[in-house]
């Protein structure tokens, strides 16, 4: 069992601002738990608390069930992996490996050579054990941090931003190594990021962090279908949602940035809010400019699919839709936008109103 | 047009040839070659070269009190230095203070830039403290020193008042007069040498402390496997530049000792000095300039040999 539990962690570094705010967090034994958030949001400063290289101010960190907030972080059993990786320049691969084994000073020494060998062995980096760290390239040194955390034999594993310092097509190979190595191991991972996609792709569980709040926890797909507010909307999806906003007419009807109307599935409560539509849910046709309520101003191609990028015709408002490749829209052409009813409501302090389809049948 | 494109082509076919012939100088570049090196190549020429040919020319021949060459000698005055137990006593003078200097100044100044590197509140304090030896001048630091080392108003004199120990005579016992000056070099180096390494400790990277700390290493044990290793570029280039300011010391040694009591503090290029301009024996000055040149050149050349091969990483 490894379990990590948070229990309204603070951090304060001067009596002004907290850097982080009652945190609490429940994260189980084998899961692949993510900590995403623009940079200084507090996400990092978190992660180094719990492995107590930072103190916390308030609350209370536990790790199987024993509170930790005192403990060195050698005492807390668990393993780090940087983003710098923090490879010893003047070591070998093997010795890099060994350093922490052989600095504990209860292992003999062929349980440290085993360790050792059998964690290059996992990483695929057997062959490269005598070089040093400058010999090697970005993945395979990310792997020699890796092998570090797996010989080190801790069930608990703290990766900080780990895959940044990659290009993108190692990132994606990386990305499933470590997932794999993950579950292999059934190492209970908290992995730090600011890549939407990187914890979309390999998190059981995502803390959401802005402005030093959490603001959501959840799995990618609630996270996604429900985002508990517009900054956690607009935080997941490429391109980014579009916000626009709102204002009731009569019954579901609304009248979107005072460009078009539409039907939504829902009642709402107040006049004024905003609506949500993902990209792939815009909708938009060619129009001459009286019935026109946007203009293109780029269109960037995907491949299968382009993404148009056009501005409405109120508010200076730039709205990101999803169209097939092969349609023709040209920059600069005028355009209908509409949307389908699968959006998000959220009221003017963010936060989502959106009922779900269970609240809907019973409503 | 045509014209402009043809002589656009005929200087680049030029630089290929140039290169395949391993960057043989046209005339036009050996003019501007020479222009650009003229003025370094005038002034060592003046005063390095010049000098150093001269001074190996004067070691082969007798000289007179006004320093012009009488008679030819070959290597006798080599021969007569080597065997001469006064030049040999102040070698091993020499090679003592050159070792002490630089034992203490490296280990000291590595103990004070730990120190210093430590987040501790008022650090700062203590950081512009240990450097603040650099702004001082070898007359003052000898003037101040010299009032330290006083037998009966000096520091360490009423130190051992208070204390009731006996008074040590600073600088009138051999023994004393020698570890008197090596304190003095000591602390005049330490500014520099506490500088360079706390700049290198500080510029490694926190997160191999942090991820020693998560393996669990002492703090003890990570001085000696990560802060040592890291900065032993650093270190080894301290080491260098304090062997051979060891080596070339004058200007304390002249204003403390002036080489006494009973030439114990009579270093080399102190003894070359007086050699020349109190006994006006310029051949035998110029010998020991000459050697004393060779052992610095062995020094840098071992140094230079050691550091490629052990301490880059």
């Amino acid at each position: 069992m490894s379990t990590v539990f948070l229990t309204n962690v603070c951090k304060q570094y001067d009596s002004e601002k907290n850097v982080l705010n009652n945190v609490t967090a429940e994260i189980q034994s084998g899961e692949f738990f993510v900590i995403v958030g623009s940079s200084g949001c507090g996400k990092s400063t978190l992660l180094r608390m719990i492995a107590g290289l930072i103190s916390i101010t308030d609350g209370e960190i536990k790790i199987d069930d024993k509170v930790v907030n005192d403990l060195q972080p050698k005492d807390r059993n668990l393993t780090m992996v940087f983003q710098s990786y923090a490879l010893f320049p003047f070591l070998s691969v093997w010795d890099n490996v060994a350093f922490g084994l052989k600095a504990r000073k209860n292992l003999s020494q062929s349980e440290i050579a085993s360790r050792v060998d059998n964690a290059l062995k996992m990483v695929d980096l057997e062959g490269l054990k005598d070089r040093k760290p400058r010999e090697l390239s970005g993945g395979q040194r990310q792997r020699v941090a890796l092998a570090r955390a797996v010989a080190s034999d801790a069930k608990i594993c703290l990766m900080d931003e780990p895959l940044s310092n990659l290009d993108a097509q190692l990132r994606i190979k990386m990305r499933q190594e470590i997932y794999a190595l993950q579950r292999k191991l059934g190492l209970t991972l908290i992995y730090v990021t600011h890549d939407q996609v990187e914890a979309m792709t390999m998190a059981d569980h995502i803390m959401v962090l802005h402005d030093s709040h959490v603001q959501q926890i959840g799995t990618p797909a609630e996270i996604y279908k429900k985002p508990a507010n517009e900054f956690v909307a607009s935080f997941f999806g490429v391109p980014p949602i579009n916000i626009l906003p709102a204002v009731k007419i009569s019954g579901k009807k609304i009248n979107v940035n005072n460009d078009f109307q539409m039907q939504i599935k829902q009642q709402v409560p107040v006049d004024n809010f905003k609506v949500g539509i993902r990209p792939n849910e815009v909708m938009i046709e060619a129009a001459d400019e009286l019935e026109a309520n946007a203009s293109i101003r780029t269109i960037e191609f995907l491949g299968d699919e382009k993404i148009v990028y056009a501005q409405m015709n109120n508010n200076n408002i730039e709205v990101a839709a999803i169209v097939p490749s092969d349609s023709q829209f040209k920059a600069f052409d005028t355009i209908k936008v509409s949307a389908g009813d699968n959006v998000l409501l959220f009221d003017n302090d963010g936060i989502n109103i959106t009922k779900n389809a269970e609240e809907l049948v019973n409503a | 047009m045509l014209k402009t494109s043809t002589t656009n082509v005929v200087p680049e076919k030029k630089v290929e040839a140039k290169q395949r012939q391993g960057f043989r100088l046209n005339a036009n570049d050996k003019y501007y070659a020479s222009i650009f090196l003229g003025p370094s190549l005038l002034v060592l020429t003046l005063f390095v070269f010049y000098p150093m040919l001269k001074t190996l020319y004067i070691s082969l021949f007798l000289t007179n009190t006004l320093g012009n060459t009488t008679v030819f000698t070959g290597l006798d005055n080599y021969v007569k230095l080597i065997s001469s137990p006064d030049f040999l006593s102040s070698m091993s003078v020499t090679l003592l203070y050159v070792v002490a200097v630089t034992v203490l100044t490296v280990s000291v100044g590595l103990l004070l830039a730990n120190l210093a590197s430590q987040k501790l509140p008022g650090i700062g304090i203590f950081r512009t403290l240990y450097s603040v030896t650099m702004g001082v001048s070898v007359a003052v630091a000898a003037i101040f020193w010299l009032f330290i080392f006083n037998p009966s108003t000096g520091f360490f004199a009423l130190m051992s008042g208070w204390l009731n120990l006996p008074v040590v005579n600073w600088l009138t016992s051999p023994t004393n007069a020698m570890w008197a000056v090596i304190i003095t070099t000591v602390w005049m180096n330490l500014g520099f040498t506490f500088l360079i390494l706390l700049g290198a400790i500080q510029s490694v990277p926190s997160t191999l402390y942090e991820a020693a700390d998560v393996e669990g290493a002492s703090s003890r044990y990570q001085f000696f496997k990560i802060t040592i290793p890291m900065i032993s570029p650093t270190l080894f280039f301290v080491s260098t530049i304090t062997i051979i300011g060891a080596f070339k010391s004058f200007g304390l040694i002249d204003l403390i000792t002036k080489g006494g009591p009973t030439n114990a503090t009579n270093m080399l290029v102190y003894r070359i000095y007086k050699d020349a301009f109190y006994s006006g024996n310029y051949a035998k000055s110029s010998t020991e300039a000459i050697i004393l040149t060779v052992i610095i050149a062995f020094f840098t050349l071992i140094q230079f040999k050691f550091l490629e091969k052990k301490v880059n990483y």
